[in-house]
This record gives structure tokens, sequence and C-alpha cells, in this order.
């Protein structure tokens, strides 16, 4: 075999061998979500909008509970976590752009997204939990405003530097003060870019369990209160599904159907805001 | 008027942003002031003794060390190769037709929650590892393989963009020489985007040795260092979330905060490694 010969059989063999993983890789994901559609959709029904938790057996249990608790758990965080990452992002990138407590506060968030996120459990137990006595939808807030901050942070002050300087300088000429051409010439630029951010923040703390389990933990009736133990989707999903109870996984599977289009239905929301940010310029 | 308006706004956000850096501190702190109890208690022998027994308080992390660097480095080698395959499929091999909506499946794959990924690994995986290995189908294997599926989405995300920094005119060049896909992947995309493709897998194993509900569904809870992988095992992660809101001395309270602090600085670790030794900061993933 010529040298020739035996370039184009290795490259043959490692083209092969890249799609095949591909196929694999993709092949397992797809039989992930195939089986979340379908058994999703198998569970799903109006009685699950309707009722509450129910005892194993009973065949008329819901997820309303959960559904209320996960919505006034992220609802929470999220109007905690916006305004903090905001503001935070915009300092970043309007005040202290180049500044060595920027620049450490970007190296600080960047590693904290990816921190694992039971620590922040612990975290908030320690400083909410243990001193009020019990678990309550207050300390689940907490944490998922912990985890979502970063991620506001970083996409705020990226977005905020994508702002043309010359628009702000421009508003500076007009007289207007650095606070007024921020929120009305900046924010008002980035309006897609942040609310990308916000997007995708509150799809990431929406899939959070971990920091849930020792925080708001569980309930499996309708709780408003947040200061007692709320129930969230993920976290009944978790005990549903490693329930003994054959209509309990059931409802574990409606609950991750749910959760999981919610999920979905933000990031594409977040592209297509991008996108057509994108498409203007 | 609006000039005190204007410092008001400016300090606010300062103030802001350095609360960021002192939550973060202030978490460590946290963690470590609960932490002393077991840290007098225990010592050293905190990670190195094999026995986690609340019963009688005493409290040995090893096993749940053990687990965690055993699944990680599973994990790690299962998808590691498919990881690189999808992304030279989707920087090189695939037409362009298909890159972006394959590209944009895998992104969002990467926004499920794990704890999806570990519900199916029990009902449908579970099974399986139970009839191909015997056992009772909850294993370390069993976690192993999860983890690496549910970090197979980030991982291959986030090499395809680093092979993708590669400049066009390079590829083109080596292409014009007569190059295969191949010899420009070797010669040219991999040299250039080295440090890159190795930081991507630095952070997804950051990420996976701190992932808790892909495998808490799968890994057994059990404090017991087997060499055995078809054998039920623990993970740092797994005891936090199967123990935490059980916990009922003071002592196991303490024990379960050091885990968690040893965890955070294991992970702080990794992940600044790839970031700041790999990765450049450039827009966030």
């Amino acid at each position: 075999m010529t040298h020739t010969q035996k370039r184009i059989l290795v490259n043959n063999i490692v083209m092969v061998l890249s799609t095949l993983s591909a196929v694999i890789g993709i092949g397992f994901l797809l039989w992930i979500l195939s089986v979340l559609v379908i058994n999703g959709l198998d569970a799903l029904s109006m009685t699950i909008f309707t009722n509450e938790g129910a005892p194993p057996g009973n065949d008329n249990g819901g997820l309303k509970h959960a559904l209320i608790g996960q919505l006034m758990l992220v609802s929470y965080a999220a109007l905690f976590g916006v305004p903090l990452g905001v503001l935070a992002g915009t300092y970043l990138s309007e005040y202290g752009l180049k500044s060595k407590l920027s620049e450490t506060i970007r190296d600080i968030s960047d590693i904290m997204m990816s921190a694992p996120s039971i620590v922040i459990g612990a975290f908030v137990y320690a400083i909410v939990v243990s001193p009020m006595g019990h678990f309550s939808g207050w300390a689940g807030s907490i944490a998922l405003t912990i985890i979502m901050i970063p991620i506001i942070l970083r996409t705020t002050d990226d977005m905020l530097q994508l702002v043309p300087s010359t628009l702000r300088e421009a508003a500076f000429a007009l007289g207007a003060p650095k606070y007024k051409v921020i929120i009305q010439i900046v924010y008002r630029g980035a309006k897609a870019g942040i609310l990308t951010g916000i997007l995708l923040g509150v799809a990431r703390v929406a899939g959070e369990t971990a920091p849930l389990l020792f925080t708001s933990f569980n309930d499996n009736f309708l709780n408003m209160n947040m200061n007692q133990p709320m129930a969230s989707l993920t976290v009944t999903m978790y005990n549903y599904a490693t329930s003994p109870y054959e209509d309990w996984q059931r409802l574990g599977w409606a609950a991750a159907f749910i959760l999981s289009m919610f999920i979905l239905s933000l990031n594409i929301l977040g592209r297509l805001f991008l996108l057509k940010k994108r498409g203007k310029h | 008027m609006s000039s005190i308006v204007d410092k008001i706004f400016a300090n606010t956000t300062k103030l802001i942003a350095f609360g960021v850096l002192l939550l973060v501190a202030w978490i460590f702190t946290v963690l470590f002031e609960h932490s002393i109890e077991s840290i007098k208690t225990f010592g050293f022998t905190f990670i190195t003794d094999t026995k986690w027994a609340p019963n009688i308080e005493k409290f040995g992390a090893l096993p749940a060390i053990y687990g965690s660097v055993v699944s990680t480095f599973l994990a790690m080698i299962l998808a590691v190769p498919v990881a690189i395959g999808i992304a030279i499929f989707l920087s090189e091999i695939a037409h362009a037709k298909l890159k972006t909506p394959v590209g944009i499946s895998i992104e969002l794959l990467a926004a499920i929650p794990s704890v999806i990924y570990g519900m199916w690994g029990l009902f449908y995986f579970v099974p399986i590892i139970r009839d191909v290995f015997g056992g009772i189908g909850i294993s370390m294997l069993t976690a192993g393989i999860i983890l690496s599926i549910m970090i197979l989405p980030f991982m291959a995300a986030v090499t395809r963009d680093a092979m993708n920094t590669t400049p066009d005119i390079l590829k083109e060049s080596a292409y014009a020489l007569g190059g295969t896909k191949w010899d420009v992947i070797k010669d040219v995309i991999i040299p250039y985007a080295k440090a890159g493709i190795i930081g991507s897998f630095i952070l997804a194993l950051g990420r996976a040795i701190g992932e808790t509900m892909a495998v808490t569904f799968v890994m057994g809870n059990v404090h017991k260092i087997s060499t055995d992988i078809t054998e039920p095992a623990t993970s740092i992660p797994v005891t936090l979330a199967n123990e935490f809101a059980e916990a009922d001395s003071s002592i196991y309270y303490s024990s379960l905060f050091e885990l968690s602090l040893f965890l955070l600085i294991i992970s702080f670790t990794i992940i600044s490694v790839a970031k700041f030794y790999f990765l450049r900061r450039k827009r966030i993933a």
C-alpha cells in the first residue's frame, strides 16, 4: 500500500468512527427524549393540573401543588436574582470595565456557574433553614437566587459591552447624566441580550433539584406560604420516581415532561431573541 | 439633583457587584465554620477513614471520595471519545444543512435538567445493567454511564466551539496541500485548538464531579469501597443528597458540611484550572 492510500484509509476509518460516535451519542440523547415524551404524554391529563398530591393507589393524584410551588420558588428567585444580577453586570460593563475588581468578579462568577449546586443548598441550610428551625420556600428561593445571579451578571456584562460606545457618547454630548445614559440608552440597546440572559438564568434554576432537597424540601399538598416547606416539580419528580408506586411514577414522568418543555421553550425563546437582534445589525 | 442620583446609581451597582464576591467568601466561611466540629474530631482521618457509620458517630469519607473519583473517571473515559467524535462530525464532516440543527439540538440537550437523566437511568438503564452484569443494577458502573451521557452534550458543544476557533485559512491551506480531513484534524485543528479542547474536558470534569441528581437515582448510597464496579456505591454529592435532610446529630451535620466544603474546593480548583489555564475568558457557555 502506498503512503497516500494509507493516509486515505486512515482518514476513512476516522471519519467512519467519528460519524458512528456522533450517531451513538445522539442516539442515546434521542432515546432519553423519546422516553420523556412518550411517558410524559401518556401520563398527562387535566387532573394533573387541578388535583394535589394524593396517597399512592389513589388514581386521582395531581401535580397542582408542585406546579404552583415551582412557580413561586422560581418567581421569587427571579424577583431577587434578576435586578441583582443586572445591576452587578451593569457595574462590570459601565463603571469598572477593566478594573481589577471587575476582572475578579467575572472570574469568580464564571466559576460559580459551574460549581456544584448541592453545595449552595448546604450553605442555605446553614444560614436559613438551621436558624429558622424548619425547611421553607424562602430557603429554596434564596438557594436558586444564588445560582441565578452569576448567570445573569455575566450575560448582562457581555451584552452591555456589545452596545457601541458611540451611542453612549452621543447621549453624553446631549448632557445626559451617566445613570440616564445607562438606563435609557445602554439598557435599551442591549434589551434583547439582557432578556436572553434572564430567560437562560430562569431556565437553569427551574431545573435545579439538588439545592432544593434540603431547603424548600417538599410537601405533598398545596402550600402557598413561603415560610413553610414547599413542593417543587423537581423534588416531587425525584420522590415520586424513586417510590415503588406506579401511579406516583406516572406523575413523576408527567412532571419531567412539563418541566423539560418549559425549560426547552425558554431556551428556544432566548435564542430567538438573540437571532432577531443579530438580524437587525 | 441628577448628580446625586448618578452617585447613588453608581454606588448601588458597585455595592451589588462587590456583594457577589462577599457572597462567595461567605459561602466558604459558613461551610468552614460548620465543618469545624468534624475537622476537630476526625482531623485528617476524615478523608482516609473508610467507615461512615452515623449510628456510632464515626465519619470517614473515603468511600464517598472513592465513589466520586471512580464514577467521574468512568464518565470521562466514556464521554471523551464520543464527544470528540461528535465535535469532529459537527465541525468537519456534517453537511452545512445538518450542522446547525444537530448542533442546536445538542446545545438544547445540555439544558435538560440532570434529574431527568437520572430518572431515565433508573427506569431504563438500571434493568439493562441488571440483565447484563447481574446484581441489582444500581451501581457505580450505572452511575458512570448515566453521568457520561449527561455531560456529553455540554462536552461536545464546547469541544466543537474550541475546534471551530481554528481559522478557516489554516484549514484551507492544509487541504490545498492535499491533506485528508484526518490530516487537517490532527495536524491543524488539534494543535491549534489543543488548549481549548483540553480546557473543555476539564470543565466537563469539574461539572461531573459535583453532579448530584443524575447519579443519586442509580448509585445506591452504600458507603463501601468495592473494586467491583457493578456493586452499589456512593459519591460525595450522593451522600449529601441522601443524608442531609435526615442527619440527627451535630457531628453528623458537621461531617456533611465538611464533605460539602471538600466538594466545593475540589470543583473550584478543577474549574479554575480549566478556565484560567486552558480557556482564557471568551463568551459564556
